[in-house]
């Protein structure tokens, strides 16, 4: 599979899940584990550009599939968009679901590029912030949106 | 997570073999929102996890067949909602769809396989039987066509063989002009199950159609040729009455989580009215081209 545009050649037990593939075979640990049950949104990856959960998704049908993570937001240390749009609005607290919630920004902002702020809500619906954090979450995605700045 | 094996079909005739060898053994992967949740939690044991994803002949997508919509098994609910033919003929289909979990499930999750499972709470089951879809399904003994009001026995039971499993699910395009709308109750937006889900479709002929879900062990589908669901000017009263002889075979679980017993009842009543009143809004408004 390609990962965040790097090729992986991997050999996986048929039970591991895409999640753990990336974050234990590979280190790649800004995909989060949490309800492990496809509630919180915690573990959002793109899956051949489409907003999914790397939890609810055996590695092995990853298979082939290009596959982009939190890591892959920031471009030669330079933070994406979004990112530096949720440092400015301090959209970040204990940060735990903030990788979820980039991805899935970045899902809703390539199909939507200036959503409204119902959008937003419905784009991160699927996304828990146990600190509560949804106000400057979606002011941070909104405010990527009025820029209308290219996302990645 | 057992030890299974993971298998890739690849074309319908090898999955009705592998299904005839090994079906009690196996558990059929499409979109896995539901399954891998099962896996992990250790409520299903399989030997073998067989993918049809890559299966050419299920990935048709939506068609229109002469005078019906043909769904493949690999359509997600991501792909129902953007879909022009849904849009157009079967637009309490999208308002079931869109209401299906997160972004991220409902870009996984299937349409045929929120109907394989059957769970009582299904969202697309009550829109689907208001619309009359027949399942498509492929065992040993060659393609049979169910209609989706047998194919539900009851929760996380359906008329499936072991050795078969579903191809596709066929709409027929309504003949008549027909308004119809799917509404439902849950504890909070985003990701939870339903806890009471209602259809209810309005021909222009007066026949109404309702469908309910989630208070028993699978959705109840209920017709009134009566013409007074269908009539603004009916009296209250009549319609109530209706209404309770509708609701008469709901009987929710004693021991979910999700909401009581009573709750449930009374929501019923409440998503009727407002099913019915959404469904008349949009057959006065043209209901779906013909």
């Amino acid at each position: 599979m390609n990962i965040n545009n790097q090729h992986y050649k991997l050999e996986v037990s048929s039970s591991k899940r895409l999640l753990d593939v990336l974050r234990e075979d590979l280190n790649l640990t800004a995909t989060k584990e949490c309800c492990g049950i496809g509630e919180c949104g915690a573990c959002t990856v793109l899956v051949n550009g489409k907003a999914v959960l790397s939890c609810l998704m055996l590695a092995a049908e990853a298979d082939g599939a290009e596959i982009f993570t939190a890591e892959g937001l920031a471009d030669n240390g330079q933070l994406s968009a979004l990112q530096k749009a949720f440092l400015e609005k301090g959209a970040v607290q204990c940060g735990f679901c903030i990788p979820g919630q980039l991805i899935a920004a970045t899902y809703l902002l390539a199909q939507n590029p200036h959503p409204t702020r119902e959008e937003v809500e419905e784009g991160i619906a699927g996304n828990l912030c146990r600190c509560g954090g949804y106000e400057r979450i979606i002011e941070a995605i909104l405010s990527v949106a009025e820029k209308g700045e290219e996302q990645q | 997570m057992s030890d299974f094996e993971y298998v890739r079909a690849k074309t319908i005739e090898e999955t009705v073999k592998f299904l005839a060898a090994h079906g009690a053994d196996t558990r059929i992967l499409a979109g896995g929102t539901d399954l891998l949740i099962q896996l992990r939690n250790n409520e299903s044991r399989p030997s073998f996890i067989l993918d049809l994803k890559h299966i050419p002949e299920l990935q048709t997508g939506v068609q229109l067949k002469g005078d019906v919509v043909s769904i493949s098994a690999t359509v997600t609910m991501s792909e129902l909602i953007m879909n022009p033919l849904i849009n157009r003929y079967f637009p309490a289909l999208i308002d079931a769809a869109s209401a299906v979990g997160s972004v991220q499930i409902r870009n996984r999750a299937t349409l045929v396989g929120n109907i394989c499972n059957a769970s009582p709470a299904a969202d697309s089951a009550p829109p689907l039987l208001v619309y009359g879809a027949d399942v498509i399904a492929v065992g040993t003994n060659g393609t049979r066509r169910i209609p989706l009001n047998d194919f539900f026995v009851r929760s996380g039971v359906t008329s499936l063989q072991d050795s078969e499993f579903v191809t596709s699910i066929e709409l027929p395009v309504p003949s008549v002009r027909m308004g119809a709308a799917h509404v439902r109750r849950t504890r909070r937006k985003g990701h939870d199950l339903a806890s009471v889900t209602l259809c209810c479709g309005v021909e222009e002929t007066g026949t109404t159609k309702i469908c309910y879900g989630s208070v028993g062990p699978r959705p109840i589908l209920a017709i009134d040729t009566s013409g007074i669901l269908a009539d603004q000017k009916a009296p209250e009263e009549a319609k109530t009455a209706l209404f309770e002889s509708i609701f008469a075979q709901a009987s929710p679980s004693k021991t979910s989580m999700r909401a009581s017993p009573a709750y449930r009842l009374a929501m019923l009543r409440v998503l009727g009215k407002q099913a019915l009143k959404l469904a008349l809004s949009r057959l006065n408004e043209g209901g779906r081209e013909i």
